[in-house]
């Protein structure tokens, strides 16, 4: 079972070797901005797994913090690139 | 030999791999914005559920597996939000999808 949790986190990495590829690529911004939501999911993942590896239970909090960032994150960022604000005054 | 539980998580964890892994070669190999972003929204969320419902099976009937089902319903509901608030911020900002020509049909008469 620990082959096969090592071989899933092995998986996982080629992902997000793979979306840093398109990342450095990308030819517009929004390909970055794909790629990085992509990146953010995995790194959840990868610490699901990782959590289950090491026998310890605490990282799932962790896990669970990182993808309400990631989301966050993201909608801040597209409402940034439409809006040109962050706040509420610059918003019809 | 390992328990039948055991076996079928294997099998969640392999299926969410592979599709992790095929998600990732679509963002590298497809020709344009919008035909990628099929690829990493779906199989974004695809893969992460199969992985996290293999690691519910392993993790018994405790607060481990409750606090991976609220991980798996995140992730369910924000990655596609997410992928539809980009693509409608891509259309704002006028990239346009890269469409086939349409074939040129000759006069009926």
């Amino acid at each position: 079972m620990i082959s096969m949790l090592a071989l899933t986190s092995l998986a996982i990495l080629v992902t997000m070797t793979l979306a840093l590829i398109r990342a450095t690529l990308g030819p517009t911004i929004f390909d970055r901005v794909l790629a990085l939501n992509m990146i953010g999911t995995k790194t959840v993942l990868l610490i699901s797994v990782v959590c289950f590896l090491t026998q310890r239970n605490d990282f799932l909090d962790l896990a669970l913090l990182y993808s309400l960032m990631n989301f966050i994150g993201m909608v801040a960022l597209l409402r940034f690139s439409t809006y040109q604000s962050f706040s509420d005054e610059g918003v019809e | 030999m390992m328990s039948v539980l055991d076996l079928i998580s294997c099998m969640f964890l392999v299926a969410g791999s592979f599709f992790s892994i095929v998600g990732g070669i679509g963002i590298v190999r497809l020709p344009e914005f919008y035909s990628r972003m099929h690829s990493a929204g779906v199989t974004d969320t695809l893969g992460a559920g199969f992985i996290i419902i293999g690691l519910i099976l392993q993790a018994g009937f405790n607060l481990v597996a409750f606090k991976l089902l609220v991980i798996m319903f995140f992730l369910m509901i924000t990655s596609p939000s997410s992928c539809h608030a980009l693509a409608r911020s891509a259309m704002n900002r006028h990239l346009m999808p890269v469409l086939d020509k349409k074939p040129d049909l000759g006069d009926p008469t």
